[in-house]
């Protein structure tokens, strides 16, 4: 891979200098995106700041929400107590991004940052009707992923924080692709403490979306029969040797129907 | 049977350095002022090139040279050949276009290498190759080997259509009669899916040139280093043999793709000379290996099988499109031919045969042998339309086979193979008891209660092994002879080396060898060593492929111990005092007979070089012996394998839930080595059947399934533990009755899996592989149907 | 270029390195530690696992800038004074190694297994948590059998 400036602040101030000052600079977090992209040459970045040092990890729940620090890797939101407790949809999501040893150093921040079409953690920022917490602001789940890739952050905005409104039941489940592992669809099905219920996918679109006519479905009555019938479109969904877009669609179903039946 | 004799599961003496992390791989090695290459390679399926512009450098840019086809046609660098001749139906040899080092005017492939840039590091390499801009005038392309014939694409200029060959074998006449008579006749269109190896350690080569003694040396990740340096020295016209060292240090695994001799392995030992000396060494990335690395399969076939009425087969006719890529790799040509139609008899008495195989060339890398070569693809032929056969004419499938089995040795087959011995009822029988053959409705059924599918499929292989009579391949077209070498040398003290022609990388040849001595000689496992992979310390050997190194390579080893015995014996005649043909060895000990006289191995062997007392005029001093084993058939090895499936109907999720194998492999050295194989190639198996599969964009020609993100590798929860056993039939053509083991899991795996999956889902056929995506797609179709 | 210093196998290293430079290449590069092995570029394989204060990580995958002042234990730190590591000894007892390429990376991840999900493993546990190594040779079979008695053995 192309060589590149290396930083490693310990201030989120300091980081937001040295991304203004970087032509074309990079923040860091696990890298586990990140660098397998640099070392095929598809990103050749001239800056990297790597957010490790701001150690900003570490998970806080409490009865009505849990708080994910953006640099907390997954295999800590996996396995944290408090988190198994109050949203275990959420430690299952997390216990199964990746593998073992990306889950030891891949973070929520950089994976909601990052915004990977097939990446879990939109999921349930969305699902669960989640806000981002920014070095600048407060961003409302449902807003922060704009676009493939792409998210509402400025470009020297960092991710401080994940806020998860403890639900009233919940579950994720996940088809991997079979190769990548990454979500081929992911579907986090939430019934919210105001008794609002939330159906995201991802792996399925360009980006998380939510599927209002599920939602509407299960929040009349919360069972897998109810949605049994409600098909996505496959248009404009996903295509890749490994699904087509009705086969997606197909999934969506499938999986939601499946995580209603497991939500607690 | 002593505990590291044949037949005990010796723990395997290699496994310390590898557990230790102390393996020596090629790109563990480094050279003193070593240097680094990487390669410049076409983006493009089908072009001519241009021009190709290179940089002024600067000393920064680290660049020691660049390198392009010009500077290979300037040494008169040969190109990479094809060694095994096959002549189309009409007599005409096959079209082997020119295959330069580095491209020389045209680019056919994704990955096709066009130049070399060497420099101080790889990552100064990698740069400066990225600034070499190479102008290409793109062609029309053909990725799909279907299509080859009647496209637009002229690959090469010497083959037009883009066809290599159209070659036969069996009698036409006599197989047409037979389908005249036929009660049945079931017809089977099947795709053998392509595959991308995947080795875990990449090729990996360094190369260097001693200017002192004008002299070459090759490290490299080579399955057969002779080879190498026979192909490199005769047909690169690099340097002559004495000249050239091949050394493949400790190998990661081969399955095919490592027997080859390939462009970038050349370049660095080529391109040593033009940088003065100093080495050049290159580590492929995971990207080249998927773009670069010889693929395996690529079949199109349709096949008819003809029945009586009682389901006995009286013939079968096989069209193949083979695709070889856009050259003809180092055995490629062997592949779609004699290792595969020689096969289509599989396990049965099947009295008239007749195959045509068309080879043609794609725009995509080229394709050559990988585990099993030819015999997956024609298992997978005979036992897919087998179980279809069985299933249309409502015959349960094993009684099918059992009706049509070979039950008598030696058996002639109209495709070459004479069967020397076997048991096939003996192994399906064993393997319908061990799977519960009888129980499988009653699981298909509680199966159904959750809602999931159950399937259950054979595949009763047989192999051609033990590769090769070296007469016979010649007849048939092969360059070389197929014989193995071995020298036996015993030390003053007892201990004894093994120099070998096989190579390892993976099959535990340092402990089954090893175990060979121990029970010969009868002494401790841990005083022999084995010596393998370098061509100065080794004599000539022929390596490693077509589970060959049992049934060859230790067949050599046993004539050499014999040689050794022999000589052993007059040397203890004459200190024992005694006549030689009194001299008894047992258990590492000579004897007197009638006497209590006796010396240990390790006595003689000191007495050997000694030499205080034997007349030296008679018997030379020293115990070494050497011995070239040349085979006098191929073995066939055979065996049965079940699968049974789960299918989720929602999902189309297909899991392996049973697996049983009963393998015959003639005499077993190692148990604990050979279950190993087969588990590995059983995964292989399931691989091709469920996971893998090379994608090329037909409308582009790049390579899809270029990493590991798009290319599915079987993981271990794709398969379950596996349940073997075997039987036994000895081999008669050598002495230790063996047969190989290497392939068998791999070509049985495949049509048992997708025998199974069409049981499940109640359909004819699917492709492989039988991928969620596929396999929702056919429920979604007949779901679609019946609606 | 960058001085980094960390504790590999228990013993203080230290050496210069730009910051494209992968852990794996300081490792195998600078440190000599040719045990770790790289088997491909998109951080899937697994040859390259390492322990990385106590947690396995992929070595490919992570700058060796970003571990200075880390604890590293590799293949070549499993075994002391002398003394295999039972999951070496179980990886040796139970054939669970052909080629030897991916080995490394399945002791490195079958320690670590060990360590948060404790000595009594089932088969489908150990077929799970092997999601991030591949073995083209074993087939996996003798692998999970390693690991299932190492476990019970540490």
């Amino acid at each position: 891979m192309d060589n590149f400036n290396y930083h490693r602040p310990s201030k989120p101030a300091d980081a937001a200098k040295a991304m203004k000052k970087a032509k074309d600079g990079k923040f860091m977090s696990g890298g586990m995106t990140l660098l397998p992209t640099m070392k095929q040459g598809l990103a050749s970045p001239t800056d990297i700041i790597d957010l490790g040092g701001l150690k900003n990890s570490g998970v806080t729940a409490a009865a009505a929400k849990v708080v994910v620090k953006a640099g907390t890797v997954h295999a800590d939101v996996a396995s944290d107590k408090g988190v198994k407790k109050a949203i275990p949809a959420l430690a299952k999501l997390a216990s199964g991004i990746g593998d073992p040893h990306v889950r030891n150093r891949g973070t929520i921040g950089g994976s909601i940052a990052n915004n990977d079409p097939a990446a879990d953690y939109p999921a349930a920022v969305v699902g669960l009707g989640a806000t981002v917490q920014t070095s600048a602001r407060k961003i409302p789940g449902d807003k922060f992923f704009t676009g493939m890739f792409e998210t509402a952050l400025k470009s020297d905005e960092i991710v401080s924080a994940v806020e998860f409104p403890v639900p009233k039941r919940a579950a994720y489940v996940k088809f991997p692709n079979p190769a990548s592992r990454y979500a081929m669809v992911g579907v986090m099905v939430a019934e919210l403490k105001d008794g609002s219920v939330r159906v995201a996918v991802t792996g399925a679109g360009p980006k998380v979306f939510r599927v209002p006519e599920m939602e509407k479905a299960l929040q009349a009555k919360f069972s897998a029969d109810a949605i049994a019938g409600i098909q996505v479109k496959a248009k404009g969904l996903n295509s890749d040797i490994h699904a087509s877009p009705e086969y997606r669609a197909h999934l969506v179903n499938v999986l939601a129907r499946r995580a209603v039946a497991a939500a607690k | 049977m002593s505990d590291t004799g044949i037949g005990a599961r010796v723990k395997r003496k290699e496994d310390h350095r590898f557990i230790t992390g102390k393996g020596q791989y090629t790109d563990d090695i480094n050279l003193k002022d070593q240097t680094y290459a990487y390669f410049v390679r076409s983006p493009y399926a089908h072009a001519t090139i241009k021009s190709i512009k290179i940089p002024k450098w600067k000393p920064e840019d680290g660049v020691v040279g660049v390198f392009t086809g010009d500077h290979v046609a300037e040494d008169k660098i040969g190109g990479l050949i094809c060694g095994w001749m096959i002549h189309s139906k009409d007599g005409s040899p096959m079209k082997a276009g020119p295959h330069p080092i580095l491209a020389q005017g045209k680019v056919r492939y994704v990955g096709d290498h066009v130049a070399v840039v060497v420099a101080e590091s790889k990552e100064q390499a990698k740069a400066a190759a990225a600034r070499i801009n190479v102008s290409y005038g793109e062609l029309p392309h053909v990725v799909d080997a279907a299509k080859a014939a009647k496209s637009a694409a002229q690959i090469h200029d010497v083959a037009p259509n883009n066809t290599v060959f159209e070659w036969s074998l069996g009698d036409k006449t006599a197989t047409d009669a037979a389908f005249s008579r036929a009660h049945h006749v079931t017809k089977l269109d099947i795709v053998n899916n392509r595959l991308i190896p995947n080795a875990m350690e990449p090729r990996a080569a360094i190369g260097s040139w001693d200017a002192g003694n004008d002299h070459y040396t090759l490290y490299t990740t080579s399955q057969n280093p002779h080879v190498a340096r026979l192909v490199i020295s005769a047909f690169h016209g690099l340097a002559p043999e004495h000249k050239l060292r091949v050394i493949a240090p400790d190998v990661g695994g081969g399955f095919g793709s490592k027997i080859f001799i390939y462009a970038e392995e050349v370049v660095c030992v080529w391109a040593s000379k033009r940088i003065g000396g100093r080495p050049i060494k290159w580590t492929a990335e995971r990207t080249e290996s998927f773009l670069a690395d010889a693929h395996g399969r690529d079949h199109v076939t349709h096949a008819e099988l003809a029945m009586d009425a009682q389901g006995r087969i009286l013939g079968l006719k096989c069209h193949t499109i083979a695709g070889m890529g856009a050259y003809l790799s180092t055995f490629a040509s062997c592949v779609p031919t004699y290792l595969y139609a020689t096969l289509l008899s599989g396990q049965y008495a099947i009295p008239a045969i007749y195959a045509e195989v068309d080879a043609v060339y794609t725009n995509t890398a080229p394709v050559d042998a990988y585990r099993g070569a030819g015999r997956p693809e024609a298992t997978y032929v005979v036992e897919r339309i087998v179980e279809t056969a069985a299933r249309e004419m409502k015959i349960d499938p094993a009684e099918f086979r059992r009706r049509n089995f070979v039950k008598s040795f030696p058996h002639q087959t109209p495709v070459i193979m004479t069967y020397d011995a076997g048991d096939y009822d003996a192994s399906l029988e064993k393997a319908l008891e061990i799977a519960d053959y009888r129980g499988f409705a009653q699981r298909k059924a509680a199966a159904a209660k959750k809602g999931k599918l159950r399937g259950i499929g054979f595949a009763n292989y047989i192999e051609a092994c033990g590769i090769a009579p070296s007469a016979a391949v010649g007849s048939l077209g092969a360059g070389v002879g197929l014989w193995e070498s071995a020298e036996v040398r015993v030390n003053p003290v007892g201990t004894v080396e093994i120099l070998t022609g096989s190579h390892s990388h993976g099959q535990g040849h340092e402990t089954t060898f090893a175990q060979l001595v121990s029970d010969r000689l009868g002494v401790d496992i841990n005083t022999v060593s084995i010596v393998h992979g370098d061509t100065d310390k080794v004599q000539f050997g022929m390596g490693t492929y077509g589970s060959r190194s049992g049934a060859v390579g230790m067949t050599a080893i046993a004539k050499a111990l014999d040689k050794v015995e022999a000589k052993a014996k007059k040397v203890a005649a004459h200190v024992m005092e005694a006549a030689e043909g009194d001299i008894e060895f047992k258990n590492g000990t000579f004897s007197v007979k009638g006497t209590d006289k006796k010396m240990a191995f390790g006595e003689v062997a000191l007495a050997a070089y000694v030499a205080h007392k034997f007349p030296t005029s008679e018997i030379e001093p020293g115990l070494k012996e050497s011995a070239f084993h040349d085979p006098t058939n191929f073995t066939f090895p055979a065996g049965c394998h079940i699968c049974e499936v789960e299918i989720d109907r929602d999902t189309g999720v297909t899991e392996i839930v049973n697996w049983t194998a009963v393998d015959d492999f003639g005499t077993v050295i190692n148990p604990m080595i050979v279950e190993g194989q087969v588990h590995g190639g059983i995964t292989q198996g399931v691989g091709q059947a469920l996971t893998e599969g090379c994608v090329y964009d037909p409308d582009s020609g790049q390579l899809i399934t270029g990493s590991y993100m798009d290319y599915c590798m079987p993981r271990a929860s794709d398969v379950p533990s596996f349940k073997l056993d075997f039987t036994e039939t000895k081999c008669p053509s050598n002495p230790l009755g063996m047969k190989g083991c290497g392939e068998a899991g791999a070509i049985a795996a495949p049509a048992a899996v997708m025998n199974a999956v069409t049981d499940a889902l109640g359909v004819r056929d699917l492709p492989m592989p039988a991928s969620p995506h596929t396999v929702w797609k056919a429920l979604h179709a007949t779901k679609m149907a019946a609606e | 270029m960058s001085a980094i210093s960390m504790k590999v196998n228990g013993k203080a290293v230290c050496g210069t390195v730009e910051p494209r430079t992968l852990l794996v290449e300081f490792l195998r590069e600078n440190l000599g530690l040719t045990g770790t092995h790289v088997g491909c570029d998109t951080s899937q394989c697994g040859a390259c696992v390492v322990h990385v204060n106590g947690k396995a990580i992929k070595s490919c995958t992570a700058l060796a800038v970003a571990c200075d002042g880390a604890e590293v234990t590799t293949v070549e730190g499993l075994a002391k004074n002398g003394k295999l590591h039972p999951m070496q000894e179980a990886f040796r007892e139970h054939h669970g190694l052909q080629c030897g390429f991916c080995t490394p990376g399945m002791l490195m991840a079958a320690v670590d297994l060990v360590k948060r999900k404790g000595k009594k493993l089932d088969e489908a546990t150990i077929r799970h948590e092997l999601e991030g190594n591949i073995c083209r040779c074993t087939g996996y079979h003798n692998i999970v059998k390693a690991i299932q008695a190492g476990a019970e053995n540490m």
